[in-house]
């Protein structure tokens, strides 16, 4: 089962906020992580990610720093601001509310 | 980093980097990050098995195709599309049938507003004959209604959602030419003042789809709104030369072009010029690099040295501001001059780019623009009970006030911003929040001076 392009394209800013709440990251980690916490399930055009990230950063969501990486080449690091923290708090109840909404709605299908 | 070494797969990374740099949305660092990308996943591709090539065609796949890439980059840089235009493929592939489509409805849109400007004349009111303020009150709404009609038809908005916005046009017919005002009325100036302040709100508003709380369509419009000044400034120029050929050559064969030109030339091509410069600001675009933030870059060093030597001289001798009756108005256009050239200078900017020597200019040219302001406030002040209040200074001391407030907040975040406490998306942000701030007064003056002040 693949969750379909608009539900992806919804949860593609929660999902980068929350990953780099756990810890500071580059793009193809956040890549490695989504389709590791989806179970492959979250399928992602890899390149999409970035404009993603890059509004974010021009939100002042998440802050970006070049530095080395362990290849020698250099690499964009992202990192969650303060107000991303918020952003993501946002979304967090957004998400719920729908959650809950349709775990409700089921729920009492179930019972049915 | 074995693999790298692999001499066939470098040339075809090199080759993909050159397909990338062509897209104009997507810029130096942005190529090296997503090459960076590609170049991890080809890593852990080939430790899993799979040989150069085969790993290759993996990652390009699975970064998506260039087309669909770049359009997401436009969207979230807005600021690259609006300088090098990036036709999308559909966009490409009809562009030739809607290139005359939108010739034809943009020149019947301007035939129109030339028209609308000689309809009242149709009634008796006549333009060179007494009825002057009645024009001056309406000049805005011959020609906005009809540029609104452009940009609901440009941006493919259905009639029935758009037609609501016939609303604030109705409205403003309605305030332009209710009120009785007598003769030589302030509070019918100021309405002729205010009201396309008011009406431009509206026109933003078609211009951005009806999206005004998208951020970036907003900063689109303040681009446009520059540009089209800019655009229409150069055409007057050209008609001011056209009137003058028409007025010399007619009258070397001893005939009086004066009617001609007083009464159709200059009234339906300043109506015309609107649309027309319109559509050349919307279809150029992508091709001439903007002028307004070059301006700004031109005049932000020389007004900040004015004001500075301003403020130096007034210091040394120590001779206080001249308060004559008007001197707030003068004041007011130096404030709007600082405002437009902060907006204008947070336009053209990358707002991810560090704080520059430029930055630093521009919080002097604000704070001294805020001090200089102080002073002459403090001045009038202290007399404004001299001066009573008509309609003419509160309406100054309103406006002083407004954007008083927009460069003190837009000073504090500049600083912040300087010291590397804050970003440059907040300022532009802060921008872009009070452009209704301005019709909105706009709107206050129109609807409740006239009757305030009793129409004098």
């Amino acid at each position: 089962m693949d969750v379909g392009k608009d539900l992806v394209a919804a949860s593609a800013t929660p999902l980068v906020l929350a990953i780099l709440a756990e810890g500071d990251s580059y793009g193809y980690a956040i890549i490695k992580r989504v389709a590791e916490l989806s179970g492959g399930h979250l399928q992602w055009t890899d390149g999409m990610l970035y404009p993603v990230l890059h509004r974010l950063e021009r939100q002042g969501h998440v802050a970006a720093k070049w530095s080395p990486s362990e290849s020698g080449r250099r690499r964009k690091y992202y990192r969650i601001t303060k107000e991303g923290r918020a952003q993501l708090a946002a979304h967090r109840r957004q998400w719920q509310v729908v959650d809950g909404t349709l775990r409700g709605l089921w729920m009492k299908a179930c019972i049915v | 980093m074995t693999t790298m070494a692999d001499r066939p797969l470098e040339e075809q990374i090199a080759l993909w980097r050159t397909y990338v740099r062509r897209r104009q949305a997507v810029q130096g660092p942005d190529v090296e990050e997503l090459e960076g990308h590609l170049r991890d996943q080809l890593t852990e591709l080939t430790q899993a098995g799979l040989t150069g090539d085969e790993a290759f065609l993996v990652a390009v796949r699975r970064m998506g195709s260039l087309d669909a890439l770049s359009r997401e980059f436009a969207r979230a840089h807005s600021e690259r599309l609006w300088k090098q235009l990036v036709l999308t493929p559909d966009a490409a592939g009809e562009s030739a049938a809607t290139g005359l489509a939108e010739t034809l409805v943009v020149l019947s849109l301007a035939v129109a507003a030339a028209l609308a400007i000689k309809v009242p004349a149709l009634f008796g009111l006549r333009l060179a004959g007494g009825d002057e303020a009645f024009y001056l009150r309406n000049a805005s709404l011959f020609v906005f209604p009809l540029l609104t009609v452009y940009f609901v038809w440009k941006r493919g908005w259905g009639a029935q959602r758009s037609l609501w916005l016939a609303v604030p046009f109705a409205a403003g017919a309605v305030f332009a030419n209710i009120f009785p005002f007598p003769k030589g009325s302030n509070t019918g100036m100021l309405t002729a003042l205010h009201l396309p302040i008011a009406l431009w709100l509206a026109v933003g508003v078609a211009y951005v789809r009806g999206h005004w709380s998208a951020e970036d369509g907003r900063m689109d419009f303040v681009r446009f709104s520059g540009e089209l000044a800019i655009y229409y400034v150069l055409i007057a120029l050209g008609g001011g030369v056209l009137t003058g050929f028409t007025m010399t050559m007619f009258f070397a064969i001893g005939k009086n072009a004066e009617w001609f030109a007083q009464g159709w030339l200059i009234p339906c091509g300043a109506m015309g010029a609107v649309i027309i410069a319109s559509w050349l600001v919307e279809a150029k675009q992508g091709v001439i690099e903007n002028m307004a933030p070059v301006l700004t870059r031109l005049f932000t060093p020389l007004f900040t040295i004015l004001l500075l030597v301003f403020l130096a001289t007034m210091a040394w001798t120590g001779s206080p501001i001249n308060v004559k009756r008007e001197v707030l108005i003068g004041f007011d256009l130096l404030l709007v001059l600082v405002v437009g050239l902060v907006l204008y200078a947070a336009s053209a900017r990358d707002p991810q780019a560090p704080p520059d020597f430029f930055d630093a200019l521009q919080v002097l040219l604000v704070i001294s623009a805020l001090v200089v302001d102080g002073v002459a406030l403090g001045a009038i002040a202290a007399r404004i009970s001299e001066f009573g209040f008509t309609p003419n200074r509160v309406a100054a001391l309103g406006e002083n006030l407004i954007l008083l407030v927009n460069l003190t907040w837009s000073a504090w975040l500049y600083a912040r911003f300087l010291r590397r406490r804050g970003s440059f998306a907040a300022l532009e942000r802060w921008q872009i929040v009070y452009l209704p701030v301005y019709s909105a007064w706009a709107a206050l003056v129109v609807v409740v001076f006239p009757p305030l002040f009793g129409y004098r």
